[in-house]
């Protein structure tokens, strides 16, 4: 009877894989939806910025003074109009519109330039006061005041140099490119791999068992020959496989979707990983959807329905999303083997070791030893549920 | 005659939820299902359980088919106890009741070979039979049609079909003929005459008096998990039909019938 696990095995392929809805809805959709979204969001960040960059902002000004006339030169960005103060006010209720045909208001104070001049600090007299309206609400209008007020801190700074900070074109930064890309993918992947590898498992498993169970369908298996650790475990490696392709669509999309997600910041691309990363997170992923496919049919094997099964797994679900926040806090990142024996959080360790290039061997094969024991335990508990009648004809 | 199947001294119990307390207007915290209950079976024989609703029929059923754990006594299927092998008598069996569902999504197809899998029948021995018994209940032409979109009758012969897939001596079929269209019925009844025939030794619960006398051979009466009756249908209705000597045996065991 030993190919009972594998009968098992190959109805739950067949019930996935011929139904198409399935398919499409735990396979194709997440990978797509999520590279499709992460990159909608970068596109829209990048054409944010790119608007900041290439607009040139329409200032109205009140005495414009020459000095600003003379630093406008090196910034072609800043095109000023003079107006006068009876028109300032005019001016202020139109820019409270998002669609007025300026961008800014800038009143200087008459003779600014002679005043900057006759001001001495050490007085602790009122300072020049130069006065800026604009619209935050207007992106246009908020980027402009970051060029003028950029401006005006340029020429205030001009006026007394004491000293440069990182002067001319030389790279101050230091980071290599692998080191941005290992920052980011080790701080983000880690605990959105624990979201999507967790939402595939709640996708399959409370329908394959607690599913079952609703349909009375689970009864008609029990009263076959087969052990119930077969049944078990036989539940378990397909809903795992299941569960790891919908995870590796969801980590497919992200991993093509998030340096575009991220605005193309230079060098922030996955191919700074060898195939051995790939590997090692492959091995982690692998024994944690176990880990998780286990807590999740248990759950579901005590569960009376599916609707019952997934709401006392979304609990699970969100303890382990906030252990997937561990690895964007330093403090929360355990070195010591022993820490890699908690599930969960051994595998957001580990993954975040691996992505931020910093991985221990003995850490992972801690994980992955651990990971395998704990789904080793789950199938001998589920087996057991499997042969409770409590559990398996409650109502 | 050879004892196929010999239940004996069988006793369950269930715990009552506080709901059900309220329900029953109970104080108790356990409900008896089957209490002491022994009767056997013998090779080629049909036994009929016959009993009101909740008198402890199915339960005695899903014992003896090993789905449900006995608290006391035990099941010897073909020498194989229950207590003690559950999965070798799962194997000797063919259990049918409506409790038992068939995924909605597969074909009759589909699920006589699976169910063929999970007995160990090798898949020409499954084909031979899959095609014989596809053909006498007429589902040949339904054969790739999901489940979930047969009647509710072809959806019972399929069951029916597919609790037989590895051929087995011993038959426990939980009201076989429970919501069936007469024609089904027939069907049905027909069958287990046929199995009969065979020298299928055939446990059979219901509370349908014709079904029994058309075809059993002897007769427990079921009351309140008791056995209260167990004898040959002849000697049972020698003196009055079986319908008016059920009703003695139960006011006689469980009080005014009205009150039940």
């Amino acid at each position: 009877m030993k190919n009972s696990i594998m009968t098992i095995m190959k109805k739950e392929f067949t019930r996935f894989f011929t139904d198409r809805r399935m398919v499409l809805t735990t396979v194709v959709m997440p990978g797509l939806m999520i590279y499709l979204l992460y990159t909608f969001m970068g596109s829209g960040l990048a054409s944010q910025f790119e608007t900041a960059e290439d607009y040139t902002a329409n200032v109205y000004a009140v005495n414009l003074p020459e000095s600003m006339k003379e630093a406008r030169k090196d910034r072609a960005l800043l095109e000023f109009t003079e107006i006068s103060q009876e028109e300032a006010e005019k001016a202020q209720e139109e820019l409270k519109s998002s669609d007025a045909e300026f961008d800014l208001l800038a009143v200087f104070p008459e003779d600014f330039d002679s005043q900057v001049a006759a001001y001495d600090v050490a007085s602790g007299g009122a300072a020049p006061a130069v006065k800026i309206y604009y619209n935050s609400t207007d992106s246009d209008s908020q980027s402009s005041y970051s060029m003028m007020t950029e401006l005006l801190d340029t020429y205030e700074s001009a006026l007394a140099n004491k000293f440069d900070v990182n002067p001319g074109e030389e790279a101050y930064d230091l980071a290599t490119e692998e080191g941005v890309s290992a920052q980011i993918f080790s701080m983000m992947v880690p605990m959105l791999l624990m979201v999507f590898l967790f939402s595939g498992c709640m996708a399959v498993a409370p329908e394959s068992i607690a599913g079952e169970k609703e349909r009375g369908t689970i009864a008609t298996l029990l009263v076959t020959p087969m052990k119930r650790s077969h049944l078990a475990i036989g539940k378990i490696i397909s809903l795992s496989v299941i569960a790891i392709l919908s995870g590796l669509s969801s980590f497919l999309g992200m991993m093509l979707s998030l340096p575009k997600m991220m605005g193309d910041v230079d060098g922030v691309n996955a191919s700074v990983y060898k195939m051995t990363d790939y590997l090692l997170v492959l091995l982690v992923v692998l024994s944690t959807v176990l880990v998780i496919i286990t807590i999740v049919s248990i759950i579901s094997a005590f569960a009376r329905n599916v609707k019952e099964a997934t709401g006392w797994v979304t609990p699970v679900m969100i303890i382990s999303m906030l252990l997937g926040v561990t690895s964007m806090v330093d403090s929360l990142c355990m070195t010591e083997p022993v820490w890699f024996l908690i599930p969960l959080y051994n595998s957001v360790q580990s993954m975040n070791g691996i992505f931020s290039m910093d991985a221990s061997v003995v850490n992972i094969a801690v994980t992955v030893a651990a990971n395998v024991c704990y789904a080793g335990i789950g199938v001998f508990v589920l087996a057991r549920m499997f042969d409770n009648e409590k559990v398996m004809f409650s109502k | 005659m050879k004892e196929l199947l010999k239940v004996h001294n069988l006793r369950k119990t269930f715990k009552i939820s506080a709901k059900q307390q309220k329900i029953e207007k109970t104080k108790e915290r356990v409900k008896v299902a089957v209490d002491d209950l022994s009767f056997t079976a013998y090779e080629g024989e049909v036994f009929g359980l016959l009993g009101p609703n909740g008198a402890g029929k199915t339960t005695t059923l899903r014992m003896m088919s090993a789905l449900v754990k006995p608290d006391k006594g035990d099941v010897l299927v073909d020498g194989a106890s229950v207590v003690k092998e559950p999965a070798k008598v799962r194997g000797k069996i063919g259990f049918l009741t409506s409790e038992l569902k068939l995924e909605e999504f597969f074909t009759p197809n589909y699920l006589f070979s699976f169910f063929s899998e999970l007995h160990g029948v090798d898949k020409q021995t499954a084909e031979a039979r899959k095609q014989n018994l596809f053909q006498k209940f007429g589902i040949t032409k339904f054969a790739e049609v999901k489940v979930g979109d047969l009647s509710t009758g072809m959806k019972q012969k399929v069951s029916l079909v597919v609790s037989i897939v590895h051929d087995p001596d011993i038959i426990i079929f939980d009201e076989p003929t429970n919501g069936l269209d007469v024609l089904t019925a027939k069907v049905v009844t027909d069958f287990l005459l046929e199995l009969k025939g065979q020298g299928k030794t055939i446990v059979v619960s219901t509370h349908i008096f014709s079904l029994i006398e058309k075809i059993c051979d002897r007769v427990g009466i079921v009351i309140d998990g008791k056995m209260a009756v167990c004898d040959t249908l002849d000697n049972l209705t020698a003196d009055k039909p079986l319908e008016e000597k059920f009703f003695d045996i139960f006011a006689e065991r469980a009080g005014v019938i009205n009150e039940k």
